[in-house]
């Protein structure tokens, strides 16, 4: 069954809800509670299990969306269609206001913000005479459509789960997009993702705001549910229950926060039946059942429920292979003036009093491939960040295409033509190859979040996706493309690295020890490959160790000992060099 | 405003921050070993006011057992990863720390109680108990999954804390209690008046921080711990005991909260749900202090004292709100300060 197809099942069956004769109306407003929880629970998935962020401030998101509603409806006699995106606008505020002071903070600064945040809020609602202190603000009028009113629990039952589905159709669109790949990546991956253009900060932001909107939608709904905003829903306790729905359901799934929120909110009740026999008290002794649960979850299932259920349930998402005669038009670039691609000139770097980079110079060539050897500790890695921006030189010049970059983050170095792969390999090991190389066309798209929520990005995306396939296929990963980058093998997950740079349609390709833990055959095709791509007109510089594999590929080797150049020249005069063979061997004797 | 005012303010802000300052130093503490934030920090503050209330009062309080309960599950759950290599030295080991020592324990609470103890006696009993509770919370919801991610870690903590506040109210209740004072003393110097107890806020803080200091600067066992914190698995190759370190951070944190417990229901009806605001004023200090630096912690935790009792003065309906919101100019000057954000294994 396809995913369009059992999202229309599951809303003719919400829909058929109500309709079943005999129903309990308290079976209603259950189901009403569920989907107001659902919509909070949603944004808590994109924030907790997609972005690897959490957020203890959701039910302060949910108040704004509630009070604002509140007040504009019984003091200023809006319409409660025109109080709802007053109401979004101030949650989404309200979020950008936090989240921009927290993104740049490591991931534990997001949810004590928030927590501490989020108890100040509630103290405000209650305390503001204009939000009416601990009674808070009676007589909302109702959602209205013509002369109906939605005045019980059956009726404001569609409005609810048409938000709840419209939202995370929107929200399942967002994540299968360009925008959505950057935000799968900031949980693992997020260094790659920024060296590849994108902007991580705001991707965090994005979603933070993004899910604060939806806890002020429900906020909203809740408003003219109840006909009442009063501080109580949306202290700490609320707060906390949101994060156990996201975290039941199943954190990385958008379906997730759905069941979650109807685990818990059915499991709230029953709990509340039986508890009190059992330790013969009064008040929220759930929240034992709840946070014992919680600690069980994060140990025994941390990947919830959801991932469970839809492996008994024949939901088997298609997947369909892109078009790659889409073509992706290629960056708009300056020709290279004529003379070297790349300069580098008395490059030097220094770690307090370690000269990791001493005054090196070299120069690459278009349509070569450099080799850069040398021992351990021989600066290779450090030249490197040094050519890609991630670290600053200590004095000395870089120049690509006849333009100075020394000082250039590495996103516009990227665009400048110049893309690379990491040592240490960095994909998203929980996203399809696909989906990982796909990253490395992000500068070359152009849509945006609220485009790819209303999938007017397809044509943008199909492009993209177009390419990355090209790419894959060029390496020779094709039989892979729908592979989680996780399953694969150390040395195919090197090659996915460099289809994902391809992307990039780069001038100059840096690849950063290529070869290490490839087999023979792997090696011979990557050899291949490089050859194919430098006589396609591409310039590759690489720090390799296998000195089969470079003797037998390079134009031009530079060795680097103790951070100074030793040498220079061609495979053979490198191999008979004596200062290169001295240092790789010590002192002859 | 005159100066007495003042000066009351300002002695009620310092008495407030030292208690603040000490629930900080142990969030610091924790997170610099284990990286969990402990959101149920708070409980063990709650835990050891109503448990030595509750003592004092001549009844058995429910925490102690639940440190019993706590200990067999600890103790299962050690039986279960030895299964392969079931030596009795070990299980020996494991029962005298799971199960002897909580119903030892145990067995103490019921002999001593309805008896009329002297403070001492109910003071060592209290914070045996809810040491008791903080090392078996690590060794059951903390130490299987102390490799994983700081979000992870976070979650769990969440999870016992409301576990912790649900049993809180079923051992106490949902009525406030207070206990009689550590001490009686007062001291008079000119308009300003100390009691005894506040005095022994400001001694047991200050020991606290020079303690804590002089152990993981200058001790190896302190850099021991240090390490753990930042590369477990290193740590545990050069042969440190890194699940040992998690349980000693636990077993000091629950330690300090219960002995700010102690020191201040006293001064204040505590109830069962109190701490965890009490708890999470230390964790602005300790946010301030970047969860690393136990004396900016230590001075953060005084200011947010002082802005506490200022801000009870003149504004006393938002004195929350004014509290709480001080975390947002804290991480505006952390943003601004912060270094590049290390990317996460999980």
């Amino acid at each position: 069954m396809s995913q369009r197809l059992s999202i229309l099942v599951f809303a003719l069956v919400m829909a058929a809800l109500p309709l079943i004769p005999e129903m309990p109306p308290f079976w209603i407003v259950l189901l009403d509670n569920i989907g107001l929880s659902a919509l909070v629970a949603m944004g808590l998935v994109l924030l907790t299990g997609v972005g690897g962020l959490t957020s203890f401030g959701q039910a302060a998101f949910c108040g704004f969306g509630a009070y604002t509603t509140a007040v504009l409806t019984t003091q200023y006699g809006l319409s409660p269609w025109l109080s709802l995106p007053a109401s979004l606008v101030v949650s989404g505020v309200a979020a950008v206001i936090l989240g921009v002071v927290t993104v740049r903070l490591s991931g534990h600064y997001l949810p004590l913000g928030t927590l501490a945040w989020g108890i100040g809020l509630y103290y405000l609602f209650s305390k503001l005479e204009f939000l009416g202190r601990n009674d808070g603000i009676t007589q909302i009028p109702p959602l209205q459509i013509g002369h109906f009113k939605m005045l019980d629990a059956g009726t404001i039952y569609y409005a609810i789960w048409f938000a709840v589905i419209v939202s995370a159709i929107l929200t399942l669109n967002l994540l299968d997009s360009r925008t959505g790949r950057g935000i799968r990546a900031l949980r693992r991956g997020h260094v790659a993702a920024e060296a590849f253009g994108v902007k991580t900060a705001r991707a965090k932001l994005l979603v933070f705001v993004y899910a604060a909107v939806l806890a002020g939608l429900s906020g909203w709904l809740y408003a003219h549910f109840q006909r009442a905003a009063t501080p109580t829903p949306f202290g700490a306790q609320a707060d906390i229950e949101y994060l156990f729905v996201a975290v039941v359901g199943g954190a990385g799934y958008v379906w997730g926060g759905v069941l979650g929120a109807a685990i818990v909110v059915i499991l709230k009740e029953v709990l509340q039946g039986y508890l009190p026999l059992i330790f013969g008290g009064q008040g929220q002794l759930e929240i034992i059942v709840f946070g014992i649960m919680l600690v069980a979850l994060v140990q025994f299932a941390p990947s919830g429920v959801w991932p469970w259920l839809t492996g008994l349930l024949p939901l088997k998402s298609r997947l369909r292979r892109p078009d790659t005669s889409i073509a992706l038009s290629a960056p708009v670039r300056a020709a290279p003036p004529p003379g070297p691609l790349l300069r580098i000139d008395n490059a030097r770097k220094q770690f307090g009093g370690v000269t990791a980079v001493n005054n090196v110079s070299f120069e690459v060539g278009a349509r070569e491939i450099l080799a850069l050897i040398g021992p351990n500790g021989a600066g290779k890695s450090t030249t490197f960040n040094l050519i890609t921006g991630v670290l600053k030189a200590t004095s000395g010049t870089v120049s690509f295409a006849g333009q100075p970059i020394i000082d250039a983050p590495p996103q516009a170095i990227t665009q400048l033509g110049i893309s690379r792969t990491f040592q240490h390999v960095k994909l998203v090991p929980d996203m399809t190859v696909l989906e990982n190389v796909a990253i490395g066309a992000h500068l070359r798209g152009r849509s945006g979040a609220i485009a790819s929520m209303l999938r007017l990005d397809r044509a943008d995306e199909a492009r993209l996706l177009a390419e990355a396939t090209r790419q894959i296929e060029r390496v020779g990963l094709g039989d892979q493309i729908d592979q989680l980058a996780g399953s694969l093998s150390l040395g195919q997950q090197r090659i996915v690295e460099i289809a994902r740079a391809l992307c990039v349609n780069p001038m100059l390709l840096l690849l950063d020890e290529p070869a290490a833990g490839l087999r023979h055959m792997e090696k011979q095709r990557l050899a291949t490959l490089l050859r194919q791509l430098r006589d396609g007109g591409m310039s590759v510089l690489l720090v390799e160790h296998d000195m089969g594999f470079v003797m037998d590929l390079a134009d031009r080797i530079v060795v680097l000992d103790f951070g100074t150049r030793i040498a220079e020249g061609t495979p053979e005069a490198i191999k008979t060099n004596p200062d290169v063979i001295k240092a790789y061997l010590g002192a002859v004797a | 405003m005159n100066t007495t005012i003042l000066l009351f303010l300002v002695q009620d802000g310092i008495t407030n921050g030292a208690i603040y300052a000490l629930l900080g130093l142990a969030l610091v503490l924790v997170f610099a070993v284990t990286r969990v934030i402990l959101i149920p920090q708070g409980e063990f503050v709650t835990y050891g006011a109503l448990t030595y209330a509750t003592l004092s009062a001549g009844q058995v309080p429910g925490t102690a057992q639940l440190a019993a309960v706590m200990g067999i599950v600890a103790f299962g759950l050690d039986l279960y990863l030895a299964r392969k290599s079931l030596h009795a030295k070990r299980i020996l080991r494991a029962f005298a720390v799971n199960i002897a020592f909580p119903f030892a324990i145990l067995a103490l609470t019921y002999a001593l109680a309805g008896r009329h103890n002297t403070i001492p006696v109910n003071t060592a009993l209290s914070l045996l108990i809810v040491a008791a509770i903080g090392l078996f919370l690590y060794r059951i919801a903390f130490q299987p999954i102390a490799h994983t991610s700081v979000l992870v870690l976070l979650i769990a903590s969440v999870g016992c804390h409301l576990a912790m506040q649900g049993f809180g109210l079923v051992f106490f209740g949902a009525e406030g209690l207070r206990g009689p004072a550590v001490s009686n003393a007062a001291l008079t110097i000119g308009p300003l008046s100390f009691s005894g107890q506040s005095l022994a806020v400001y001694g047991i803080t200050v020991a606290f921080i020079v303690g804590l200091w002089l152990f993981f600067d200058y001790t190896l066992y302190g850099k021991a711990l240090r390490a753990t914190a930042v590369n477990r698995l290193g740590a545990r190759l050069v042969g440190i005991r890194t699940s040992l370190s998690g349980q000693l951070a636990f077993l000091l944190a629950s330690l300090i909260g219960a002995i700010s417990g102690i020191l201040i229901v006293p001064i204040t009806t505590l109830y069962y749900d109190t701490g965890f605001l009490i708890g999470l004023k230390g964790f602005i200090a300790a946010i301030i202090g970047g969860l690393i630096s136990y004396p900016i912690t230590a001075v953060a935790a005084l200011g947010v004292g002082l802005v506490e009792a200022f801000s009870s003065f003149y504004a006393s309906n938002f004195k929350e709100v004014i509290v709480f919101t001080l975390i947002i100019p804290v991480l505006v000057l952390r943003s601004l300060a912060a270094p590049e954000v290390e990317e996460e294994q999980d």
